[in-house]
């Protein structure tokens, strides 16, 4: 057990954990923020995908221990009020089926986004391919992914 | 003009009082499904009067539908209320969906009705129950203004007089229509009236999910609350001895561990399970007990052979033959046809077992007293559940609550109760609320997959071509693979189906589209083999084959509408363009029907590095009456994605009873660069009440695909996964590594 203090979504976190534990379950056990999914656990499906100073991240290999001084954000922070655009753009393209991927699907979009402000259909292809939709919402994501460029 | 009763005998389906704060609330038994099985002719049992659907209109004029259904992704908690809201006549933004929350009051002792208990279709429950709101608010006006019902007109929840000037909202008469006596019978609109149903509506639930809430079952925290998880035996054929509980118990965050045992003498439905005896282990965080699970050192025993897919290729060659027949049809005489044809067209396909793989893995929450349990999670089948809980706990039925969360997908997997069940067995022996969380590797390697599946098709065509006998042989593990009764029977002279069944002790269940995935692939592929060898258009050989089914029907009734058939052909070939050649594009075609539904899709795509990239997808649909376009397309595209990403890369293998694949990094499903960069769907508009959605849009998808890569290759498609068995038409025979 350690002591971390963390900075998440603006606001300053400490917890008492194993310093192995990734940090997937430093949010969703600890401080009951749940919004990032548990897929795989081994960096495969995507769902646990966090910013960690604004690179997507699988949460769920990356150890609470390796995180230092860098700022987390999760889906829960990834806007105020839910309207970022590539938050809008999901819901103007209607995009989720069940939604359990989605918020692993919104973090790796807002942080292509941020790298490349108008990528090709191909670039999207690329970036997205580490998140699994098993409801096969593809098509929307990348749809969606266009709208949020475009208003961005 | 349809009317529709609201009462059976002399019971009611509807309740109506006051709604605490003010104004009306509704209450009806809302049926877990809009596509229920109908039971036409059984009589209502008492006790099937159950409340779980309400209608509140509040004296704001704000309308909440409370919807206890499970959504799975297919939409149903926004399409059902949408009926609802269409016969109530009300403004869409004016009304909220809420899934009965868990601590609202209505919903203290809200008990689930199964479809199984219904008589009449989710659509005109909802409907009913709509229409009935809106004329009981139409008669309160009418005795408040004291005016016939006829004088009044009412349009998005605004009552109006036909000739003069008053009119009044739903809201400022909703108290007063609590008053009213229930109408005996009520009008439905006529479908071309409808405004509501047939548009394009977002998912009630979309801003929750973008913003990440607590929704689904992984996400539910209770004070107090202990997590829980499983090992199960490794392999299927073996039980748990014992294991080093001392060690166990001694790692960090763990507060129990003991083994549990979900059997039960009874089993009910959904009680599928091949792992009854496990162990569990108990404790604080999900980290500290993935660790206590790899710290785990447990005697196993073997009960029953530990099989291999070698031997499941070799039984399902055998059982084609000799497996236990459940089903079969025959016309004319087949024999003596393929005697007489002058070519004789056969062919074998094959298909390995799957998992499904939802998204969220298996998790259920349980807190189970000396005479209480509460069971909160994702399950489609909350009956069921309750059921088996009742049995195994030995607490009676009334004092079981089992609520649902919003599902992380379903794809048939949820049916199953077992992960329910070893959760309220492991709150009984904590004596703690606790939640149970499957990793990945539990729930890929714990699963009740789709069976592994063999079929042979054998065509017959005279010396003109004609298509005079075809047969099917089709068998599975526990269910056979084939419809003997759908197309092309009825269509056919000389006929012949045979369902059979072979056995494993590997759990199988409902995936997606059961049979119909397979059955898809394999028959519209075959029929696309026979128009080639035919010399004639595949669209064309299929559109004859239903003139003949509808205009001169051979044997017995068959369980497809022709007609309804060869309209999704035609319209697909219309859209798509069906027969405009472009250099280097591939293109596939493929049609079926199930779950009442007519879907028909022609899908292209291109060779890119020797890879095929689908580049686009038609899909016609016929699905009767069309309740959320957005919904209804989503998911259809959804189907489309996961019958071409199964058929393409999934598989699951075994050695000694193990699953070789245990999470995504061996598993493959279909990724964001594998899917098909445009899909666009075309719905036949009628009046025929809606069918299913959910699972339509993915069978035909197989066979469109591997009729596009026939093109593309020049080689025939037969054994999934398409991407890496051998094709080779005998290659299964000997080993399904290819
Ligand atoms: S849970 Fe992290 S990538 Fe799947
Ligand atoms: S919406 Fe269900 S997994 Fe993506």
């Amino acid at each position: 057990m350690a002591t971390f203090h963390l900075n998440i979504n603006g606001k300053k976190h400490q917890v008492d954990v194993d310093p192995n534990t990734p940090v997937l379950w430093v949010l969703r056990d600890h401080l009951n923020l749940v919004g990032a999914k548990y897929g795989c656990g081994v960096a495969q499906c995507g769902a646990c995908t966090i910013h960690v100073d604004d690179v997507a991240l699988r949460s769920c290999i990356l150890p609470i221990s390796q995180v230092g001084n860098q700022t987390i954000t999760t889906i829960e922070g990834l806007s105020q009020n839910g309207d970022h655009p590539v938050q809008k753009a999901w819901l103007k393209h209607d995009v989720a089926q069940c939604g359990y991927c989605q918020a692993g699907q919104i973090m790796s979009a807002a942080a292509l986004l941020e790298a490349n402000s108008n990528p090709t259909d191909e670039e999207i292809r690329t970036a997205m391919t580490g998140n699994i939709c098993r409801c096969g919402t593809y098509v929307r994501i990348k749809e969606a992914i266009k709208t949020a460029a475009a208003n961005s | 003009m349809t009317l529709i009763k609201t009462k059976y005998n002399r019971r009611s389906f509807l309740k109506v009082s006051a709604a605490a704060g003010g104004g009306m609330l509704i209450g009806f038994n809302w049926l877990t499904s809009c596509t229920s099985p109908v039971e036409e002719g059984i009589p209502m049992p008492n006790e099937w009067f159950e409340i779980n659907g309400y209608i509140k209109i509040g004296n704001t004029g704000l309308v909440t539908i409370y919807s206890p259904n499970p959504e799975i992704g297919q939409n149903v908690m926004t399409s059902m209320p949408m009926i609802v809201a269409e016969e109530l006549d009300v403004k869409w933004d004016h009304v909220v969906v809420e899934q009965g929350s868990l601590d609202e009051d209505a919903f203290k002792n809200r008990q689930f009705a199964g479809g199984s208990l219904s008589i009449m279709r989710g659509w005109d429950v909802l409907r009913m129950a709509g229409a009935t709101g809106r004329r009981m608010l139409l008669e309160a006006a009418a005795k408040e203004w004291g005016v016939a019902l006829s004088d009044l007109t009412v349009s998005e929840g605004i009552i109006k007089e036909v000739n003069g000037d008053r009119s009044i909202g739903y809201g400022a008469i909703a108290s007063k229509a609590v008053g009213i006596e229930v109408p005996e019978e009520v009008e439905l609109k006529d479908p071309k009236d409808f405004t509501l149903i047939g548009s394009f509506q977002k998912n009630v639930e979309g801003p929750k999910i973008v913003t990440g809430k607590p929704l689904f079952g992984l996400d539910f925290k209770r004070e107090g609350m202990l997590l829980a998880m499983i090992e199960h035996p490794p392999a299927f054929g073996m039980t748990v001895k014992d294991f080093n509980r001392d060690e166990i118990v001694a790692v960090n965050g763990v507060r129990d561990a003991f083994t549990i045992d979900i059997s039960m003498d009874d089993p009910g439905f959904g009680n599928e399970n091949a792992f009854p005896q496990m162990i569990a282990i108990v404790g604080d965080s999900t980290w500290q007990l993935m660790q206590a699970k790899k710290a785990l050192k447990a005697n196993w025993e073997i009960e029953s052979e530990l099989e291999n897919s070698e031997m499941h290729a070799q039984r399902l060659k055998r059982d084609i033959d000799q497996g236990e027949v459940q089903e079969t049809r025959k016309d004319g005489n087949p024999e003596a046809a393929f005697t007489k044809a002058a070519k004789v067209i056969e062919r074998t396909y094959t298909a390995p077992f799957q998992a499904h793989n939802t998204l969220e893995p298996m998790n259920f929450f349980a807190h189970v007293t000396t005479d209480k349990a509460e069971l909160i999670g994702p399950t489609q089948t909350p009956n069921s559940l309750r059921e088996s809980a009742s049995k195994l706990l030995g607490i009676p039925e009334e004092n079981i609550s089992v609520d649902i969360t919003r599902i992380g997908g379903g794809f048939g997997r949820r049916l199953y109760v077992h992960y329910g069940l070893e959760a309220a067995a492991i709150s009984k022996k904590t004596g703690a609320p606790i939640k149970l969380i499957y990793t990945r590797e539990d729930d890929m390697t714990h699963g009740i997959y789709r069976p592994a599946y063999r079929s042979t098709y054998k065509a017959g065509l005279d010396e003109n071509n004609n298509l005079i006998a075809y047969s099917v042989k089709g068998v599975g593990f526990r269910e056979g693979a084939i419809f003997p009764n759908r197309f092309p029977a009825g269509a056919v002279d000389h006929y012949a189906a045979t369902k059979l069944k072979s056995e494993t002790n590997i759990s199988t269940g409902a995936w997606r589209a059961p049979r119909s995935h397979f059955e898809a692939g394999a028959q519209q592929a075959f029929l696309d083999e026979v128009a080639e060898a035919a010399g004639k258009d595949t669209i064309e050989l299929q559109l004859e084959l239903l003139d003949r089914a509808k205009n001169n029907p051979v044997g017995e009734k068959y369980e497809y509408e022709a007609d309804r058939y060869a309209g999704v052909l035609k319209l697909v070939k219309e859209k798509a363009n069906w027969g405009a050649e472009v250099p280097g594009v591939h293109r596939g075609f493929a049609a079926y029907f199930c779950h009442n539904s007519y879907v028909a899709q022609v899908l292209d795509l291109v060779m890119k590095d020797g890879l095929p990239v689908v580049k686009k997808v038609w899909c016609a649909v016929d699905c009767g009456i069309v309740v959320n376009r957005e919904g209804a397309i989503n998911i259809i595209q959804g189907g489309v994605v996961d019958g071409i990403g199964h058929a393409m890369y999934s598989e699951l293998k075994f050695e000694n009873g193990v699953s070789t694949h245990k999470n995504f990094n061996t598993y493959q499903l279909v990724r964001h660069n594998q899917s098909p960069e445009e899909i666009e769907v075309f719905f036949v508009e009628n009046d025929i009440s809606p069918t299913g959605l959910g699972e339509p849009g993915l069978p035909p998808a197989v066979g469109a695909l591997a009729n596009a890569l026939y093109k593309a290759t020049g080689q025939r498609y037969y054994h999934q996964p398409f991407a890496i068995a051998n094709q080779d038409q005998n290659a299964f025979d000997i080993s399904r590594t290819g």
